[in-house]
């Protein structure tokens, strides 16, 4: 019987949203499951060989859990998004969750295919020397050859 | 129950349990046992996912003192 396939299509490049696609990729891979991941506009931070810069702001983020109220005005304040990225890195390392990095990793150790938008890294004219390695480079029609044979989909 | 090779699995969250105990049971043969041990409440419910999905037999799953042990049959 043919694998199971799952395709996402991950669009944003901050820290909460990165997780997902990667979580999944790499549990569908361990249950057996062909994955592929499209990264375009914003998703295309998630393939850098350095992910710091992927990072997570509370502004315009109200369901985002904080330690004491802050108020917008306080949110806006420079610094800001870097303290909340390193209290969730702390928090998310405390229970457990691993890294971007090590999911990443994981996925490709699995054989999950990561494909960039050619559209969108030459939109933002992205160097693709700052990305990793096993990276293919395509357009929606590859996405669509992959993606149209799928028992998941999914948009991040 | 006897186990042929264990994976500590203590403190870590979704998904890591699931993908660690598939690469442990990569280099096993059909038949071996694995022993995991988790500590995420999570991993109950996924853990007997994974084996429905990929077919390798969840023997067992123990809670003993806050933790969680799964015996896992290699398909």
């Amino acid at each position: 019987m043919a694998n199971k396939k799952m395709a996402i299509i991950a669009t944003k490049g901050t820290l909460d949203m990165a997780y997902p696609p990667f979580i999944l990729g790499s549990t569908a891979a361990a249950l057996g499951y062909d994955v592929q991941i499209f990264f375009t506009f914003y998703g295309l931070q998630l393939l850098r060989k350095d992910l710091s810069s992927v990072m997570i702001s509370p502004l315009a983020n109200p369901a985002m859990p904080m330690p004491i109220p802050m108020p917008v005005m306080v949110q806006m304040l420079p610094g800001m998004e870097s303290m909340a990225t390193m209290m969730m890195k702390q928090k998310l390392k405390k229970h457990g969750v691993a890294s971007l990095e090590e999911l990443r990793d994981l996925c490709l150790e699995a054989d999950v295919k990561f494909v960039a938008c050619q559209m969108t890294v030459d939109l933002f004219e992205f160097d693709k020397s700052e990305f990793i390695d096993n990276v293919e480079y395509g357009g929606a029609a590859t996405f669509m050859n992959f993606a149209g044979d799928t028992d998941i989909c999914l948009f991040v | 129950m006897n186990f042929d090779k264990e994976l500590n699995a203590r403190g870590m969250s979704c998904p890591l349990p699931i993908v660690k105990t598939k690469k442990s049971l990569a280099d096993m043969t059909t038949g071996q046992v694995l022993k995991v041990i988790s500590t995420d409440t999570g991993s109950v419910k996924d853990m007997a996912a994974f084996a429905e999905q990929t077919g390798n037999a969840l023997l067992s799953t123990v809670e003993e003192n806050g933790e969680f042990v799964f015996y896992m049959q290699k398909k």
